[in-house]
């Protein structure tokens, strides 16, 4: 029986010290197989007098557990060290870049133009559009422009005929909203405008919003209301904003409204031409005789309007200082507004 | 406009500093653009009298002199020409700086102490250069400071006018829109009536209706015109960017700027027996002070004589009846010339004066005697003259007409959202010198002054309420409306969108010009004839685009050309094309894809795209209708590689290949592939309907045909889905190889078939009778044989 505690020591020996898997499988093989050396003292067990057989057969049982449960207890550890391995050899990295398509962008007048009109149609605003080539009538008489208006020279008009013209605003839209609708109507309507005109600071196209309501309880304080919550929402912060008198023929009373500057919240700038203030949109109850050349009567209806650059809102609330950069198409400048 | 604070003060006393006058005019309506401070660039410098003049011992070109300067009288060298005794000048005390820079020090000039020098205008920045010292009017106190005497401290204040607002285009103007916001009294320029020393007078007519409906004439003879302009006038007109000509000239200037009545002089000499306000004949010519001769047109109104036009009304006098320096006797004219027959004249004749600018405004009809009395006046203080009496013909009935305007109490309070006390509304109205007779209780009829040309209506007086009430005196009032749920349709996807998906596919949004160059439109669309702009920016901006493939292009060309090697630039917007006498406007989106498949990367290949690559993002694009690509050749297009986009319907919606190589060399651009499609088409969606899913498994069977080359995809799918019939889910094709052990001209196409059943397993008798059935009917209709 030396001999067996001999066998239990080695094998528990060459168990510590098998390096995989394989190694350890033939150490169960040669201890505890069908001809392993532990199975092999059973059978010796047959030479032994019949009364010391139960306690050498216990004895080797016990040997073959040991033996067992050391097996078991390393291949864990093998098995975790495996995985381990493989799991190291496996290893990549992660900060190298992700494959494939990169993503594009929208272009920020478009964003600029879709922030507006979601801000608008959040307070039950609905989008309009119309027809960029329009007729004098749309665009210039109706609202109240007539032929030999000084207005007129202000506009820089691009003809396409006498009587036609590449829309210098986006005032043309209300005329015919209100042509072909009833009060009361909230509209939204944004779109390309051209004028006759390219240096620093104008392009010969941009874009313009328009909006307007028309409907039995409007007024100016309406409008103040509304722009006020439109620019703080815009912006996205409480901005001191006044209106100031002036003057569109389509509108009466008229007004310019100017925001502090946010580029130097109002303490004075280049950008504000150190006024602190900023014009950036144009606004008024819509003109009497605009109600009339569409049609709507004036003592049952009122109307507030506004119109404003998406250049200039864009450029304002992303810090772009060339008017240009918006058609240059530059990729470089594009995907910043990704 | 350009207005002195200085003058502007002269007719109002309001105490508030120059920022807050500023502030008040711009909130007012006339927006403040600049104010610009006026400084003298000389300190030291007082008026002073040359009480005797003597030879200098040393030297013959000076002068030594004794100046007064009120409390001293200094010994002062002098080398000007034109010094002598009697005169006043400017005197640079000792410690004194000039304009130059020069620092007057007490200093010995050939050998006699000088305690000062005597100054020219260009040494004290008053003038680029001069001739001799300044010479000061005899009134001019001594000792006084020359910067005080000459008001050198000013604001000058740059005012934007809107075009409703003639009447403020003057200093009077402005001044009683401040006088009106401070509730301050005006003080207006003297207005005397000078008394006629002579009987001499000229015979007007008007003929031009009520293009011309009142005019003042006065003739002033034997005017010396060898008196200068008086400093103070001319500093006043340097101020407001008006060039001194001369006395004459400057005193019309002046009481334009001061009064808002444009005036004109003519050399009576010249005028051949009365005047005409007539509308000019056809053929007629004037050489106008410009010296441009222009011919005149038949709607542009005159001043003639008996003989010929004299001046272009209200815009800009003759060259031959001008006041020049040889002139003796003179005829002042102040008309009032209708806004409707001044507007766009000056601009037909390519010209834009101060007089068209106000008339085209509207100038005070009831002006025209005031000015020319203030004109004389002036004139007489200054110089020597002989007024005659003036001839004034007014057609009342033509001139303009301030009717009574009806304004309503509660109609305020709608427009405006604003209470406003009764009394006050009146008091606005009558400070802004409106007649206002109560009609009824909250009701009233108001005349507004004969200055004002923008009020016509209700509105406008409502505006002129709120303007001087305070725009920031209303309170801000969030609208309130009806909670609506309006009508949205599933049918249609939004423009952003597709918008986001071509950006999620790696394109950038581009935003291009509507116009463009002929030439290229030329390539892109030969068969379609744009419509054109009349007055383009430029050449190359000149037509509407029909595609916008053309800003596409020129886009991805400029990026590829700052070493963008790879460009993906999509682009939505109208298209414009001429139908007859119509223009139709149809909204697109395109894309031009230039460079490698993907951005370069670590792991992938760079490849360049092929048409294929653009085709996947279109399919994309088109997935919710169900688009067919039919080769069909474009002028813009490779003839190989270009597919005609058609709809279900059969409707055509867009083009997709790459640029035709020709196109690419005459634009200098590299390989690149395009698509438009138009906007409808992408946005329609059709809504999903559900279809039943089978719980028995699908069977996959791939078979490779190999066919002529020309033999399309869509019609090997179609005929196996022909010949498949039902059990057929789905047929894709997975392999198309050319190459060895395929005949030239022939192809080999692998497909996978997908079958499967809804109420069973398919055997695979069942399968094999399908494949069968496909490979038979490839075969009949395409002569395919099977490839191993």
């Amino acid at each position: 029986m030396q001999e067996l505690d001999k066998l239990v020591a080695s094998a528990k020996q060459a168990i510590e010290q098998s390096q995989d898997l394989k190694e350890l499988e033939q150490l169960r093989i040669d201890y505890l197989g069908k001809k392993g050396s532990i199975t092999a003292q059973l059978k010796q067990l047959g030479k032994l007098p019949a009364e010391e057989r139960p306690a050498a057969g216990e004895k080797i049982n016990i040997a073959k557990q040991t033996v067992h449960a050391g097996l078991e207890q390393r291949k864990t550890i093998l098995k975790t060290l495996e995985l381990e391995r493989k799991l190291a050899s496996e290893t990549i990295d992660v900060t190298l870049p992700g494959r494939g398509q990169h993503g594009g962008s929208l272009h920020p007048v478009t964003q600029t133009i879709e922030r507006i009109v979601s801000l608008f149609a959040s307070a039950g605003f609905e989008v309009a559009e119309g027809p960029e080539i329009e007729d004098e009538q749309h665009n210039f008489e109706a609202l109240n422009i007539p032929a030999n208006h000084p207005a007129r020279a202000m506009h820089d008009t691009f003809y396409v005929d006498e009587n036609t013209v590449l829309r210098t605003h986006t005032s043309p839209v209300q005329i015919r909203v209100m042509e072909n609708n009833k009060p009361p109507l909230r509209i939204i309507a944004p779109g390309r405008v051209y004028r006759c005109d390219s240096d620093l600071t104008h392009t010969p196209m941009f874009h313009q919003i328009e909006g307007f309501v028309v409907d039995k309880d409007v007024s100016f304080a309406h409008l103040k209301g509304l722009l006020d919550q439109f620019l703080c929402a815009f912006f996205e912060k409480e901005l001191p904003l006044r209106f100031r008198p002036s003057y569109f023929p389509f509108t009466e009373p008229s007004a310019e409204v100017d925001i502090a500057c946010v580029i130097c919240e109002g303490k004075g700038c280049r950008v504000c031409s150190h006024t602190g203030w900023l014009e950036i949109m144009g606004c008024g109850m819509i003109h009497p005789n605009v109600f009339n050349a569409t049609g709507i009567d004036n003592d049952e209806y009122a109307g507030l309007a506004f119109g404003l650059g998406v250049e200039r809102m864009a450029m304002l609330r992303y810090g772009v200082n060339d008017l240009r950069l918006f058609f240059e198409n530059d990729v470089r400048f594009l995907q910043q507004f990704a | 406009m350009l207005v002195s604070e200085n003058w502007l003060r002269e007719l109002i006393v309001a105490d508030i500093d120059t920022e807050d006058l500023a502030h008040q005019i711009t909130m007012a309506g006339l927006e403040v653009e600049a104010i610009e401070e006026l400084k003298p660039e000389f300190s030291k410098v007082v008026i002073g009298l040359v009480e005797s003049t003597d030879t200098h011992p040393n030297a013959d070109k000076l002068k030594l002199t004794k100046v007064n300067i009120g409390d001293q009288v200094l010994d002062i060298v002098c080398g000007a020409s034109n010094v002598a005794a009697g005169i006043k000048v400017p005197v640079a005390l000792v410690g004194a700086k000039l304009a130059n820079g020069m620092k007057i020090k007490k200093a010995k000039v050939r050998g006699e102490v000088s305690f000062g020098m005597l100054c020219a205008e260009a040494e004290l920045g008053l003038a680029v250069e001069s001739d001799g010292l300044m010479l000061l009017p005899a009134e001019a106190q001594i000792g006084q400071g020359l910067a005080d005497y000459l008001q050198l401290n000013d604001h000058i204040i740059e005012v934007s006018l809107t075009p409703n607002r003639g009447d403020c285009l003057s200093v009077l103007g402005v001044a009683r829109d401040i006088a009106v916001l401070n509730k301050v009294d005006l003080t207006p320029p003297p207005s005397k009536a000078v008394y006629a020393t002579i009987e001499d007078q000229i015979d007007v007519q008007l003929n031009a209706g009520d293009a011309c409906s009142r005019y003042c004439g006065r003739i002033v003879r034997d005017v010396d015109l060898s008196k200068p302009t008086p400093i103070w006038m001319s500093e006043r007109l340097r101020r407001a960017g008006v060039r001194s000509l001369n006395l004459v000239v400057d005193i019309t200037n002046y009481v334009m700027l001061e009064l808002g009545q444009p005036m004109h002089a003519f050399d009576l000499d010249k005028l051949d027996n009365g005047i005409q306000v007539r509308f000019a004949r056809q053929g007629e010519k004037i050489t106008l002070l410009n010296d441009e001769e222009v011919e005149l047109s038949i709607d542009t109104m005159v001043i003639a004589d008996k003989a010929k036009p004299l001046a272009i009304a209200g815009v800009m006098g003759g060259l031959d009846s001008s006041v020049q320096a040889g002139t003796h006797h003179i005829f002042f004219e102040s008309a009032f010339f209708h806004p409707d027959a001044i507007a766009g004249r000056a601009r037909q004749y390519a010209l834009h004066t101060d007089s068209s600018h106000r008339f085209e405004r509207g100038v005070d009809f009831e002006l025209a005697r005031q000015a020319i009395e203030r004109a004389t006046s002036l004139l007489l203080d200054i110089t020597e003259g002989k007024p005659g009496p003036i001839t004034e013909v007014v057609n009342e009935h033509d001139l303009p007409q301030r009717k009574p305007i009806s304004l309503r109490l509660r109609q305020i309070e709608r427009l405006l959202g604003l209470n406003l006390a009764p009394d006050e509304i009146v008091n606005i109205l009558c400070r802004l010198g409106m007649d206002v007779a109560v009609e009824q209780d909250g009701e009233w009829s108001v005349t507004p002054p004969s200055y004002r040309f923008d009020i016509e209506i209700e509105a406008d007086l409502i505006e002129e309420i709120a303007r001087i009430h305070g725009y920031h005196h209303i309170a801000p009032v969030v609208m309130k409306g009806a909670l609506e749920i309006k009508p949205q349709t599933e049918t249609k996807i939004s423009k952003r969108q597709m918008s986001q998906l071509l950006a999620d596919r790696g394109y950038q949004e581009a935003i291009t010009y509507s116009f463009i160059a002929p030439n290229i439109q030329a390539l892109i669309n030969p068969e379609l004839s744009p419509v054109e702009l009349v007055n383009p920016i430029s050449a190359d901006m000149a037509v509407m685009r029909t595609s916008l493939w053309p800003g596409l292009i020129q886009a991805a060309s400029r990026n590829l050309a700052r070493q963008q090697e790879r460009v993906r630039l999509f682009e939505s917007g109208a298209c414009y094309f001429k139908e007859g006498a119509y223009r139709r406007e149809q909204k697109r989106v395109a894309g031009i894809v230039s460079g490698s498949t993907l951005p370069e990367q670590w792991g992938t290949k760079t490849t360049l795209h092929d048409f294929y690559d653009v085709k996947s993002d279109l399919e994309a694009l088109l997935s919710g209708s169900k688009a067919r690509f039919v080769a069909d050749g474009h002028p813009a297009l490779h003839p190989g590689q270009s597919a005609r986009v058609v709809a279900i319907s059969g409707e055509t919606i867009g083009w997709l290949g790459s640029l035709h190589p020709q196109l690419l060399q005459q634009l200098d651009i590299k390989a690149a592939t395009v698509f438009e499609l138009k906007l409808d088409a992408v946005l329609a969606h059709d809504i999903a309907s559900f279809e039943p899913l089978s719980r028995f498994p699908a069977n996959r069977r791939d078979i490779a045909v190999i066919v002529d080359q020309d033999i399309s995809a869509d019609a090997l799918l179609d005929c196996a889905r022909n010949a498949a019939g039902e059990l057929l889910k789905q047929v894709d094709i997975f392999d198309v190889y050319q190459g060895e052990a395929i005949d030239l001209g022939r192809k080999s196409v692998a497909m996978g078939l997908t079958l499967q059943d809804f109420s069973r397993t398919l055997t695979d008798a069942d399968i094999e009778r399908v494949v069968a059935d496909v490979v038979s009917a490839l075969t009949n209709q395409f002569s395919a044989s099977l490839r191993d």
